[in-house]
């Protein structure tokens, strides 16, 4: 393996792309099959979730076996960062639709229903609405409870991320690791008292479009702390195992970066979906 | 094994064994231009394809009544047509031009990313055949148009699921390329080579990937929210849950506006290249350009609402749509004046590239005044739906994007072939496709004006001579591009050797490697001064 670090490092050829196109091919197709009830499909997303599984793990250990092999120059290094930065842009996009559901049906679609009185004479629009044709009324989520402990707790994580950091730049391996299990565990307590909330909820996400707007926001960002979870988990082990110098710690600010953008996510879910 | 390829440059028993022949050798590529042809080829098949359902379509259309198919197949081959044409044929193609050319155009070694390179073509293949075998399904394939929209899409059967699955895929295809090509552009730049010295076609493309990465992920937000209203039981486009099916319109369009200058925008950056090399002078206007393209994506995020002119909106909402869409129409308008300022008083010669660059501004430029027709309201309220929308978007779409293309592989094939294409053929090509193409599109003006309604197979006996012209010169059209594949293939075959800047004015740095490229180039990046 040469190590010119003067060029920019190209991969050579790689069975990875192949591998995750079978694997998206195999859970969609398989997805599409078992909501019609159609045999294998059930089966079909197994196979796909192993096989997608199988590549994340395979193709970031290649990475990760670049980088620590020092192919990477400060150009390539460059390369990651621009693509972490525009990737959490196309996640904020992908949030940015749902809120913008969540905005036309407060603003606009309950009203014009109020306002046309012809299916459903007497509808008042007020918010939260299970919609005219609702037949139970329903409790819905209060922000003063666990929701206000959540953002507590994602808030305090961010905060325990970054002094993780400071370890790292200080070279202090301890306060990094230590940073690192607070901030999963922090994690971890958020999503426990989600799904702690999600049982006891007076709702579910057919109780019109409040259970509908509620479920996705939430459940989406739920898995993207999920997703930072894991993430952080084999940063984690990572460093457990002496990766990272003060100098050389890309993985860690992108996996930094993108649990601070499920931060983010989190107060304007906190404000607009359970508060106001 | 992975290595550092640059540092092997005429190390040819590295280059045998580093790439692997045959199918492996396209599976398993981390190469711009081999996956450049990859995607080119792809999109190649699926215009066939499309342009087949296209044929069906005019088929049925030939003469007024039921003469080869019920409504509903009718309805799943414009559906089909409209959604291959657009995520098979037309983006694949802009993104396998990208692949080949901006690499070299600012001296950059390969993709900043090759592996995600690959990725994003080689995740084109589910998606095109969940849209494809949709045909074969129960229910047959989609039916309600190619913006899918509720309730048709929310009531439709299994291949619905099918292609929301194969939008989130092609999504995520889209996302990581483009986030490929605007880091490449970034990063990857030659030295002195800053961002006001790129070639127009970078740049479009540049803004064209942030379009990308901004609208995508909407689209698989609305599709998403289709997907929990069919099968979770969600109420985001039901009244009666306090939804609406407009609302469905709301989140498309704001995905489906920018994705029309997703198409459009890599197509004037070509129109930038091809014209100033047969005019022989430089782009007029540089710096407007690229203020013009910049402009254009900005506002291609508040116009939206110019499609739903019909569904109700309050007339404020309606007025503020309106006039935001006609202000599109002055950066536009720039680039038109710099492509004739740049023509002015040139010595131009006219081969098959210039063409087809000529016609489409020619063309785009009508399809762009029947779309400013289009934005004004109460105009819109008479053609929502009827032909002379269909001849707009076939006018910026196929006379704009898709001839674009084709200039931009004549123009750009020996550099590929390392051979000449066959330029009287070529221009064969040209003309047949301008003048098919205007016989079929031309006569559904007149036919929409006069409210014939579009996606319904049979129509009223007064437009019976119109389609049938718009008929026959779509099967000349579809014929027509069999030669162009004829062309290609010849041109790779063989042909007169092609130099390294094949055109007497063209300059920059794709020209100062060898014709056909080798398979790496700018392994140390070149200097401008």
């Amino acid at each position: 393996m040469s190590q010119n670090t003067k060029n920019y490092y190209l991969p050579g050829p790689s069975f990875w792309p192949a591998i995750a196109a079978t694997a998206l091919f195999l859970l969609a197709g398989g997805f599409a099959m078992a909501l019609n009830n159609i045999a294998p499909g059930k089966l079909l997303m197994v196979a796909g979730g192993v096989i997608f599984a199988y590549l994340l793990f395979g193709w970031f250990s290649e990475v990760i076996g670049e980088s620590i092999s020092k192919v990477y120059n400060k150009q390539v290094d460059k390369s990651f960062r621009w693509g972490m930065g525009w990737f959490i842009f196309s996640e904020v996009m992908f949030f940015f639709g749902f809120f913008g559901a969540l905005f036309y049906a407060r603003n606009v679609s309950l009203h014009w229903l109020a306002d046309a009185q012809l299916l459903w004479p007497g509808f008042v629009a007020s918010w939260p609405s299970a919609g005219p044709a609702a037949k139970e009324a329903f409790t819905p989520m209060a922000a003063w409870g666990i929701p206000a402990i959540n953002t507590l707790i994602l808030l305090s994580s961010g905060a325990t991320l970054t002094w993780a950091h400071w370890g790292l730049m200080k070279n202090n391996r301890k306060q990094l690791a230590m940073g690192l299990i607070l901030t999963i565990a922090l994690g971890a307590t958020f999503l426990f008292l989600q799904a702690h909330e999600y049982a006891e909820a007076g709702f579910t996400i057919k109780t019109g479009i409040y259970g509908a707007t509620f479920y996705m926001l939430t459940g989406f960002h739920g898995l993207h702390v999920t997703l930072g979870a894991i993430m952080l988990t084999v940063i984690l082990i990572r460093v457990l195992k002496g990766h990272f110098d003060s100098h050389n710690h890309f993985g860690f600010e992108a996996v930094a970066w993108y649990w601070h953008f499920v931060d983010v996510v989190w107060l304007f879910l906190f404000i607009f979906v359970y508060w106001l | 094994m992975s290595t550092t390829t640059a540092t092997h440059h005429d190390d040819h028993a590295h280059d045998s064994h580093g790439h692997p022949t045959g199918l492996m050798r396209w599976v398993k590529s981390t190469n711009h231009k081999d996956i450049g042809t990859m995607y080119l080829w792809f999109s190649f098949t699926m215009f066939l394809f499309a342009g087949g359902l296209a044929m069906l379509i005019r088929a049925e259309l030939f003469q007024p009544g039921l003469q080869f198919f019920q409504p509903e197949f009718f309805n799943q081959l414009t559906t089909l047509h409209g959604l291959i044409m657009i995520f098979g044929a037309i983006m694949p193609a802009f993104v396998g031009l990208a692949n080949w050319q901006v690499p070299l155009m600012i001296g950059a070694p390969d993709m900043a990313f090759p592996r995600l390179n690959n990725m994003s073509f080689w995740l084109l293949i589910p998606a095109a055949f969940l849209l494809l075998t949709s045909f074969f399904v129960p229910g047959g394939a989609v039916a309600g148009g190619w913006t899918l929209y509720p309730p048709l899409s929310v009531q439709g059967g299994m291949s619905v699921d099918m292609t929301i699955f194969a939008v989130h895929i092609l999504g995520i295809s889209s996302i990581v390329g483009s986030i490929n090509i605007i880091t490449t552009i970034f990063n990857m730049r030659a030295p002195g080579m800053t961002l006001m010295k790129m070639p127009m076609f970078v740049w479009t493309w540049l803004i064209t990937a942030y379009l990308l990465i901004a609208a995508m992920p909407v689209l698989a937000g609305a599709v998403t929210m289709l997907l929990t209203d069919r099968h979770f039981g969600t109420h985001f486009f039901n009244a009666a849950g306090g939804g609406d099916p407009v609302l469905f319109q709301h989140v498309f369009w704001f995905f489906g506006h920018p994705e029309v200058y997703i198409m459009i925008l890599p197509a004037f950056g070509i129109l930038s290249t091809i014209i100033p090399t047969f005019a022989r002078k430089p782009l007029f206007g540089y710096a407007s350009m690229v203020y013009a393209t910049t402009a254009i994506a900005v506002l291609s995020f508040v116009v939206w609402a110019h499609h739903m002119f019909t569904t109700g909106m309050p007339v404020a909402g309606q007025l503020f749509f309106m006039y935001s869409t006609m202000l599109i129409s002055i950066p536009t308008g720039v680039k038109v004046f710099n492509w004739l300022a740049t023509m002015w008083k040139g010595s131009m010669t006219f081969e098959t590239p210039m063409l087809f660059a000529v016609a489409v501004v020619f063309l785009f430029t009508i399809g762009g005044f029947s779309g400013l027709v289009c934005s004004i309201l109460p105009v819109d309220i008479q053609l929502q739906d009827t032909y002379y929308v269909v001849a707009h978007f076939h006018y910026v779409l196929f006379s704009g994007a898709a001839m674009a293309i084709m200039g931009g592989i004549y123009y750009w094939i020996p550099k590929w072939t390392g051979h000449m294409y066959d330029e009287k053929l070529g221009k064969v090509h040209f003309w047949l496709t301008t003048i098919a193409f205007n016989v079929t599109f031309f006569p559904m003006h007149f036919t929409g004006l006069a409210g014939m309604p579009r996606r319904i197979p049979d129509y009223a006996q007064q437009f019976a001579e119109f389609n049938m012209i718009s008929s026959l010169g779509a099967f000349a059209l579809g014929l027509s591009q069999l030669l162009f594949l004829y062309v290609v293939i010849k041109c790779i075959r063989g042909g007169a050797k092609a130099t390294n800047q094949v055109w007497e004015g063209a300059h920059g740095l794709e020209w100062t490697v060898p014709s056909p490229a080798p398979f790496h180039t700018f392994e140390t990046p070149p200097v401008l001064k």
